[in-house]
């Protein structure tokens, strides 16, 4: 069994936030992570090596930097990784994102797609199914639990109140919830052995059969109008007041401010 | 020269804080006040190979350096001194000995389960009457058969109870030395559970305090011929070759407290308000930090030299003194000082600084003393 996981280096939300003049996050001069929905899909995935002896290949697209979540996924287990890199990807948004990695996966053997089901910094959660789209193969979105039946895979797709049951044939694509599980730690021998492994990279010349005009700032049809970070407010105010007495002291302010 | 550390130190570090922010720092209050050895934690540690950090692969360990091996301890004692020691004491008191002067059949027996953390190693040298004269042993061993027959008692003796190997040290015999009848020390190799192996008391510390102290008591304690670990004899050796890895363990755990306590103590003045400002505005406590954290870092850097030049050199006794004499005397000074600007709180218990304080007074005193560091550095300039 061949699985193949997405990854994607964010900004660590706890060291703050930069962007470019073209409002796109200035990923080069961020903390990173690696996202932690993605993290919990590549567990599930070295899970599925653990039980059933698949091989796990990590794919990123990203600038070189990004060469670290793809060490460190390794660290943790995975077999291999491939990270996709070029000038002309940059500034990507998720249709020219999903093309390209479409692109890069339909140079590997798969038999799972295991993508986050969104990224702490987009937070469009399009990536994935759009993948499944442009590979036509079914796709599992919310997955808050993973089995495999012989060739088939048995997800539990999370809703607000429930979950369905869905079981798909392979090869198919899974979007992994941070809640699936909690991923492992990294061990001290595993991250040096990280570091002695290759790592496949590819540029645009590697993407099998992508258009340019799907791909990079010009291939994306999202437009960022304005991007800023959390706007810092102030202390406010803290009273400590009985229930009712709060409701029409809210109120009162509410007035005052004219909101109401 | 070169002072960046390589990126797979750079994320060896990573793992190792993220770890002990999780894992570690959530239980340190409750370890520290209820003197409960973390035995969670150490099967947590065992787990993702902590326990083995500088043991080759093929005996079961990590396969890293000294250097990543003295981070963990650092990164763990930044949280909890206690969890710092058991790492310590374990890997560069027991595992390394093993490591360094076992036979193949002793390595694949103890050396294997003890880097994967199946069991947790200590070491006895320290007897009621010998400390830093460690030559004052009374312990003795005599050989009957296939058998050596142990008789004495050890003290302080760190993961003392909750340890399965212990490397021991006792008497063979005499030897004459420049005309002078010297005692012939040799080291063991003694199991838990061993007939006449027990334990007498458990200390009560100032700090460190969820760390297992025992006393070891021997009464005709029969071990294997084959137990013994190196040649008879050269047990002395082999005990101060050991404290000298052993110093870069406790080096980088004093180094982790004084971190500790700096980033503590950064975090309240910057939240303290007295006279309507943030303690962290006055000059003093400025001053302070800028004292606190120029020698932490002169300490760091003094610990990773010895950590690499155990890597790369046979000898390395002079660097790990220097290591530890320095971060030993910084952690207090620095956890002294985090007490100091923490005013009142820092004094309560449920303030961090006041357990690291409390810690960091031992790391001036075991596995020799500031004042026997200072005897090896001096020893050596003026040979």
């Amino acid at each position: 069994m061949k699985v193949v996981v997405c990854v994607k280096q964010v900004p660590d939300t706890a060291g703050g936030v930069k962007f470019n003049p073209d409002g796109t996050l200035d990923r080069g001069a961020m903390l990173t992570i690696m996202n932690p929905d993605d993290k919990a899909g590549l567990e599930a995935a070295l899970r599925l090596k653990d039980q059933y002896g698949a091989e796990v290949t990590v794919v990123t697209m990203g600038l070189p930097k990004a060469e670290e979540v793809l060490r460190e996924a390794m660290a943790m287990g995975a077999d291999k990784g491939v990270l996709v890199t070029d000038r002309v990807l940059g500034g990507a948004d998720t249709w020219a994102t999903s093309t390209t990695l479409a692109g890069a996966i339909r140079n590997l053997e798969y038999d799972l797609i295991i993508t986050g089901r969104q990224a702490i910094d987009g937070d469009t959660a399009q990536v994935g199914p759009q993948i499944s789209e442009h590979l036509d193969i079914p796709v599992i979105s919310y997955a808050q639990d993973i089995k495999i039946e012989g060739d088939s895979v048995v997800v539990e797709r999370q809703y607000e109140d429930r979950y369905h049951v869905v079981k798909a044939k392979m090869p198919c694509l899974i979007t992994a919830l941070s809640e699936l599980n909690e991923p492992r730690y990294m061990t001290p021998g595993g991250i040096f052995d990280a570091y002695q492994k290759e790592i496949t990279v590819w540029g645009r010349a590697d993407l099998k059969d992508v258009d340019d005009s799907n791909l990079g700032l010009k291939g994306s049809p999202t437009k960022i109008a304005k991007a800023s970070d959390k706007v810092r407010k102030g202390a406010g105010e803290k009273v400590t007041l009985d229930p009712d007495e709060s409701v029409s002291y809210i109120v009162d302010k509410l007035k005052v401010k004219h909101v109401i | 020269m070169d002072f960046m550390l390589s990126k797979e130190h750079e994320m060896a570090r990573a793992l190792f804080k993220e770890f002990a922010e999780k894992e570690v720092k959530p239980l340190a209050q409750e370890v520290d006040e209820t003197e409960a050895f973390p035995r969670g934690t150490v099967e947590k540690m065992a787990k993702l190979g902590f326990l083995g950090i500088p043991v080759p692969k093929e005996y079961g360990g990590q396969g890293c350096d000294p250097l990543t091996y003295a981070m963990c301890v650092e990164e763990l004692s930044k949280v909890c001194g206690t969890t710092g020691v058991i790492v310590s004491a374990h890997t560069s008191l027991c595992c390394d000995p093993i490591m360094t002067y076992g036979t193949e059949e002793q390595k694949q027996k103890y050396l294997v389960p003890l880097a994967k953390g199946e069991k947790l190693g200590a070491f006895g040298l320290t007897e009621p009457g010998a400390g830093t004269d460690a030559q004052g042993q009374q312990t003795k061993a005599v050989l009957e058969g296939d058998e050596w027959v142990l008789n004495g008692s050890k003290c302080f003796i760190t993961n003392g109870k909750e340890a399965d190997v212990y490397v021991i040290f006792a008497i063979t015999g005499t030897v004459e030395k420049r005309g002078r009848m010297q005692k012939e020390i040799s080291a063991f190799i003694v199991e838990k559970g061993t007939p006449g192996f027990t334990f007498g008391t458990k200390e009560k510390k100032m700090g460190i305090r969820g760390s297992s102290t025992y006393e070891l008591i021997f009464t005709d304690c029969r071990i294997p011929k084959d137990n013994m670990l190196g040649q008879q004899g050269k047990g002395f050796n082999i005990a101060m070759h050991t404290l000298d890895g052993g110093r870069i363990g406790i080096a980088s755990q004093a180094l982790g407290l004084a971190e500790g306590a700096l980033e503590n103590t950064i975090a309240y003045v910057k939240e303290r308000k007295q006279f309507g400002r943030a303690i962290g505005a006055f000059q003093n406590t400025q001053f302070q930090l800028a004292d606190m954290a120029t020698k932490v870092e002169a300490a760091q850097l003094l610990v990773y030299k010895a950590a690499m030049a155990k890597a790369t050199q046979k000898v390395y006794s002079v660097e790990a003194a220097k290591a530890k004499l320095y971060a030993a005397e910084v952690a207090m000074e620095v956890t002294t000082k985090a007490v100091q600007l923490h005013g009142g709180y820092g004094y309560i218990r449920e303030y961090d600084v006041e357990r690291m304080m409390r810690d960091a007074k031992i790391t001036e005193i075991y596995e020799g003393t500031s004042e026997v560091q200072r005897m090896v550095i001096s020893g050596a300039l003026l040979k």
